[in-house]
């Protein structure tokens, strides 16, 4: 049991796709303008990748080795169509905001990292687990990034006012406040396991 | 850097006075004249950016070095002074303190010390504040004060504001822009940047650096000179879109960029050819930004693309051994 919890959390910390394996840097870098863009695209993807981890793991026995990836992109791109229009239809104005990065999910590395590199070896109870851990693992990871990203660059975190106006540095909602907290974050998390590193050695 | 005693190497042992912090010294001093001239074109508080900046930059040095970096030994070598003081010059006056202390503090967490501190940053930390000051606030950034000589006791918020030659040139054409005369960019009474006035007193800091052996002249050159190239071809194609030559080297913050942000040791090439090449395409990339990008100044920018191709200008100017066989050749 210990085993299948530990499929859940690495995703958290661990092996965070974005802080430490460094997947799926293009919806990261893009989305997260502001905290609920974020949220938005990590939820979407969270969707994405447990039902497409689930559905290869059934699968995993029937596909021939040689044509696993363009099923699995079958597989990935009729969720991705699922959750653009539950989107469109359900929450509009944050699917015209993410506009093309919804579609562009289908090739998000980190989805198609997990059905190739767990789902198609293991268990379809542990691979919704590790979807789930590694989209939890991903969903925190743009929403931290899209709070710091909106409370420096606009003094808000979901549109809800920290300090305003007060202080305001307009580059962090452009690209190079994306890339510099993407960097900072990153090399924080890799602090913080080197420090449980060492800490597990004594 | 630390500064390090008690180091132990074999024979020969050649005493050489020179250290970073005499060098730095030395940049200071040459930059003295032109900040304290800066003053009496914009008013006093140019001079309290300046001083919040040589001895911020090294209070903030000391604090990421004591504490996060957890060295002791630490000396201040005036290297962050350098820093704080270019991009000082660098701002306008119109610049809220606090607005330039985050710069600062960006230019020396981000642009030098998360690459390992003085000697390993790849782009020049002055600049790297500068960009970050000119598109994180990019009102305070680009409105320029009209030149108030000699009255230093005013404060800039007292002062008219007025559009740079450059920024005339850009928007109104050549007969515009020229209404300041040739003579007034040369001894800086124009608008622009806190430091990058006065062409006359920056030079004279130069010499002085040239003199002391602390820079060598091909940066500078190669820049300029391809700054007059590229200037005269487009002048004789377009004399009032594109203005004449000289105004394109006294204008802006060429004088600056060339002379000193441009020639800092860590941030350009080791060898002469190099540094010719370097200066070259800072140059090239100038002119190409002031004539058709979408700011009107584009020394700060150049200079910074130009040092992300340092270490392949380094691999390529690479100086061959005596006697060394060339291969495939």
């Amino acid at each position: 049991m210990a085993n299948t919890f530990a499929d859940f959390t690495k995703g958290i910390l661990k092996e965070n796709p974005t802080y430490v394996q460094a997947l799926g840097m293009c919806p990261t870098l893009a989305t997260t303008t502001s905290a609920i863009n974020g949220l938005g695209m990590g939820l979407a993807t969270l969707a994405v990748l447990t039902m497409s981890n689930v559905v290869v793991s059934l699968v995993r026995k029937f596909i021939p080795e040689k044509v696993r990836i363009p099923a699995y992109i079958v597989i990935i791109a009729s969720f991705v169509t699922i959750v653009d229009l539950l989107m469109h239809g359900f929450t509009y104005d944050l699917w015209k905001t993410l506009g093309l990065f919804i579609p562009l999910i289908v090739v998000n590395c980190i989805i198609l990292g997990r059905a190739e590199a767990f789902a198609s070896k293991n268990g379809v109870f542990r691979s919704l687990l590790d979807g789930l851990g590694m989209g939890v693992g991903f969903t925190l990871s743009l929403l931290l990034l899209g709070s710091i990203r909106e409370l420096l660059g606009n003094g808000t975190i979901f549109g809800i006012k920290v300090w305003g106006d007060a202080f305001k540095l307009f580059m962090m909602i452009l690209p190079p406040g994306a890339y510099i907290v993407l960097g900072l974050l990153a090399g924080l998390f890799n602090f913080i396991g080197i420090k449980r590193k060492a800490k597990i050695k004594g | 850097m630390m500064v390090r005693t008690f180091k132990t190497a074999a024979a020969p042992h050649i005493r050489h006075p020179d250290d970073t912090s005499k060098i730095m010294r030395d940049v200071l001093i040459a930059l003295i004249p032109a900040t304290i001239f800066s003053g009496f074109i914009f008013g006093w508080y140019a001079w309290i950016l300046a001083i919040v900046g040589a001895f911020g930059g090294e209070l903030i040095e000391y604090i990421i070095i004591r504490f996060f970096r957890k060295d002791k030994n630490f000396v201040p070598d005036g290297s962050a002074s350098v820093t704080g003081l270019l991009l000082a010059l660098n701002v306008s006056v119109k610049l809220p303190l606090w607005a330039f202390l985050v710069g600062l503090i960006f230019a020396l967490v981000v642009g030098k010390h998360v690459y390992g501190g003085l000697g390993s940053n790849p782009f020049n930390p002055a600049l790297v504040g500068r960009a970050f000051l000119m598109i994180s606030f990019p009102v305070q950034m680009t409105t320029w004060v009209k030149p108030y000589w000699p009255k230093f006791w005013m404060s800039p918020w007292d002062m008219v504001t007025s559009a740079t030659p450059l920024a005339l040139l850009k928007e109104h054409g050549f007969s515009a822009a020229s209404k300041v005369s040739t003579f007034d960019l040369f001894i800086g009474n124009v608008g622009g940047s806190v430091g990058e006035i006065s062409a006359l007193l920056l030079l004279i800091g130069f010499v002085y650096l040239l003199i002391k052996k602390r820079v060598t002249w091909h940066i500078p050159t190669s820049y300029i000179g391809t700054v007059l190239i590229i200037s005269t071809i487009f002048w004789l194609v377009n004399p009032e879109k594109f203005g004449t030559p000289i105004f394109h080297i006294l204008s802006g913050g060429l004088m600056l960029g060339a002379l000193f942000m441009a020639t800092d040791m860590v941030t350009s090439p080791v060898t002469p050819k190099g540094m010719l090449l370097f200066g070259a395409g800072c140059g090239a990339i100038t002119m190409i930004i002031r004539y058709f990008g979408g700011y009107p100044e584009g020394v700060s920018f150049s200079i910074l693309i130009m040092n992300a191709f340092v270490p392949l200008i380094d691999s390529l100017t690479k100086p061959h051994k005596f006697g060394e066989v060339k291969q495939n050749g």
